[in-house]
């Protein structure tokens, strides 16, 4: 059953431009974070996004919960139009959508111990009563294992791992069904990551929840998700079941993606690069399909329109007129 | 908890003696501030007067002390003034941005062209001599300063995660603006607030000199040392020694200041 739908959304970020090119009448450039993604979530599964750094995942995190407000298209959260609410209406959505933040030393306020900032949520949620605040204050640090007296202290206390955790129980506090992780792990040591994510796995499984993972980790994709969308300059390129796209990859920058990861075991590697140059500049992106400058098998087609998701059965989807 | 650091005792201890003159002037004064004496006019510093007495015979000691007080309403009311003000403009023009915030920084502009001083004594002079009005002449041209350091610090606080994470969660923009906001942005504005009293008791004291600020009787360090030039050549401790309270005063609260800055620095 689908619980969150996404339909053509898009997302630009006007560029400032200087007296001269007012002057002139140069035309304002606009940075395409997120262009026409449609995708749904199902309820109870894991739906990862990844793509490289600069490539519209986070923006697109952020107008699921409207911190950035959409230029186009709609989301719908439980079949209500999330774009149009407002006042409590709004309140509602936001103890059903919560969000994990990619910087555990920022994301929490300094000046505030981890019990209030746990008990502020409660309070103005109203999620328990006033008095029954502090028991379950106690029983969200116990859920994301943290020891009880965590409460009385203050974030600087606590190392980036378990800051971490204050925010996953935070976001947990106003019982929400949506969690929107946005590279929750980047910022933290490798053997802190595992206990992270084994974390949010385990919430998931005792919660219900779900969970829309954001990362450029395809080694994390692989382990924690059931399915899987590529962005690439701020489209979906590729979206799909976790572990066929990882069997099989029919998009030549999810094959890149996915021949890029480093591997453990020695494998016999083609030597050919996963893929040539810099993503290009999405103030000016490519003509055609976004990828088709750094693409092995581009035929001249590909830069006159932008291939449209096409389905491969199964709930896949594939942006590609060559794949 | 941080240990206080030796600027902060320091300064502390220099504030609290001005603080304890104005407090209980007429048990520390030895003698009454408005008592004339003409058997010791003019007298120098001694055991008896400690500070001299001036041309009335009145002891200057008794007068720096009961003068005490007027500097620190001084130092209090035209700082809290021009800060709350400019705290909640900074705090507003900082989250909503946009054309409050084009017009906020036209009107930083207008104001800062003039040198502060000069537009100061010119709104004293429109509104007429007095306390009261010198308050109000420093809150319009003071609020500046408050609201630039709340301004800029607001807008590196409003793109930190943890107020996304406030956003989020339905906090209302009130609820955002004055309990995670402001608690963190307000650092810098604390540690000028304390070194600006420094600075209006000393423009408090330029004003009173002038004849502008405190008006006679009430007794102000500006005051006493504008009494005393007319005698300074056969009695400088007229002036003397109002002058070093000021600088004793500034001094106390410039290290109040600075160790105030290291103790309210957030770790991260």
């Amino acid at each position: 059953m689908t619980l969150l739908t996404v339909t053509g959304l898009s997302k630009r970020f006007p560029a400032r431009r200087g007296l001269v090119e007012i002057l002139r009448r140069t035309p304002r450039q606009a940075v395409h974070a997120v262009e026409q993604v449609s995708l749904d979530v199902m309820r109870g599964e894991t739906l990862g996004i990844v793509g490289e750094s600069g490539c519209g995942k986070s923006t697109l995190a952020r107008c699921l919960v409207r911190l950035h407000e959409p230029d186009g298209g709609s989301v719908s959260f439980d079949g209500t139009d999330v774009l149009a609410l407002e006042g409590d209406a709004r309140r509602r959505f936001n103890r059903q959508v919560q969000m994990v933040f990619q910087d555990p030393y920022g994301s929490l306020n300094p000046r505030m111990t981890v019990g209030d900032t746990l008990g502020e949520a409660l309070a103005v949620h109203r999620v328990v009563p006033a008095a029954e605040i502090p028991a379950r204050v106690r029983s969200l640090l116990d859920l994301v294992h943290l020891p009880q007296d965590a409460a009385l202290r203050y974030p600087h206390e606590f190392s980036g791992g378990q800051r971490q955790r204050i925010g996953i129980a935070r976001a947990l506090a106003v019982e929400p069904s949506l969690i929107i992780a946005d590279e929750p792990v980047s910022a933290l040591d490798v053997s802190v990551q595992a206990s992270i994510v084994n974390l949010l796995m385990e919430l998931q499984d005792r919660l219900g929840l779900t969970l829309v993972f954001i990362t450029h980790d395809l080694r994390l994709v692989k382990h924690m998700t059931h399915r899987v969308a590529v962005m690439y300059l701020g489209r979906i390129v590729e979206i799909g079941p976790t572990a066929e796209i990882f069997a099989r990859p029919q998009h030549p920058y999810t094959q890149a993606l996915i021949r890029a990861v480093p591997l453990v075991k020695a494998r016999r590697r083609d030597g050919e690069a996963a893929v040539m140059g810099e993503m290009p500049s999405p103030l000016n992106p490519p003509s055609g399909c976004a990828f088709h400058p750094r693409c092995p098998r581009a035929e001249p087609e590909c830069a006159l329109s932008v291939p449209d998701l096409s389905d491969r059965g199964a709930g896949w989807q594939v942006a590609c007129r060559r794949a | 908890m941080k240990r206080l650091s030796a600027p902060l005792i320091g300064g502390m201890i220099l504030l609290g003696a001005v603080m304890l003159c104005a407090m209980i002037p007429d048990v520390l004064a030895p003698y009454d501030p408005l008592g004339f004496d003409f058997a010791a006019l003019l007298a120098p510093p001694s055991a008896a007067h400690p500070f001299g007495t001036d041309q009335f015979g009145r002891d200057m000691l008794s007068r720096t002390i009961s003068a005490a007080r007027i500097d620190l309403q001084i130092a209090l009311f035209a700082t809290i003034f021009p800060c709350v003000l400019g705290v909640l403009i900074g705090l507003f023009v900082g989250w909503y941005g946009g054309v409050a915030d084009m017009i906020f920084g036209r009107l930083v502009d207008l104001v800062v062209t003039f040198p502060f001083l000069v537009l100061v004594i010119a709104i004293v002079a429109i509104l007429g001599p007095g306390l009261v009005n010198m308050y109000i002449a420093i809150t319009i041209v003071g609020w500046v300063a408050y609201a630039r350091l709340m301004h800029s610090e607001v807008l590196v606080q409003k793109a930190g995660e943890y107020v996304a994470a406030a956003r989020v969660l339905g906090y209302s923009t009130p609820r955002i603006l004055f309990r995670h906001i402001l608690p963190n942005a307000i650092r810098p504005v604390l540690v000028y607030l304390v070194s600006d009293m420094a600075l209006v008791i000393l423009l408090g004291s330029s004003l009173g000199y002038l004849g502008l600020g405190a008006q006679p009787p009430e007794a102000e360090w500006g005051v006493l040392i504008a009494d005393g030039k007319n005698f300074f050549n056969q009695a400088p401790w007229i002036a003397l020694f109002p002058g070093a309270v000021i600088v004793i005063a500034g001094l106390g609260f410039s290290l109040t200041g600075d160790g105030l800055a290291d103790l309210l620095e957030v770790k991260r």
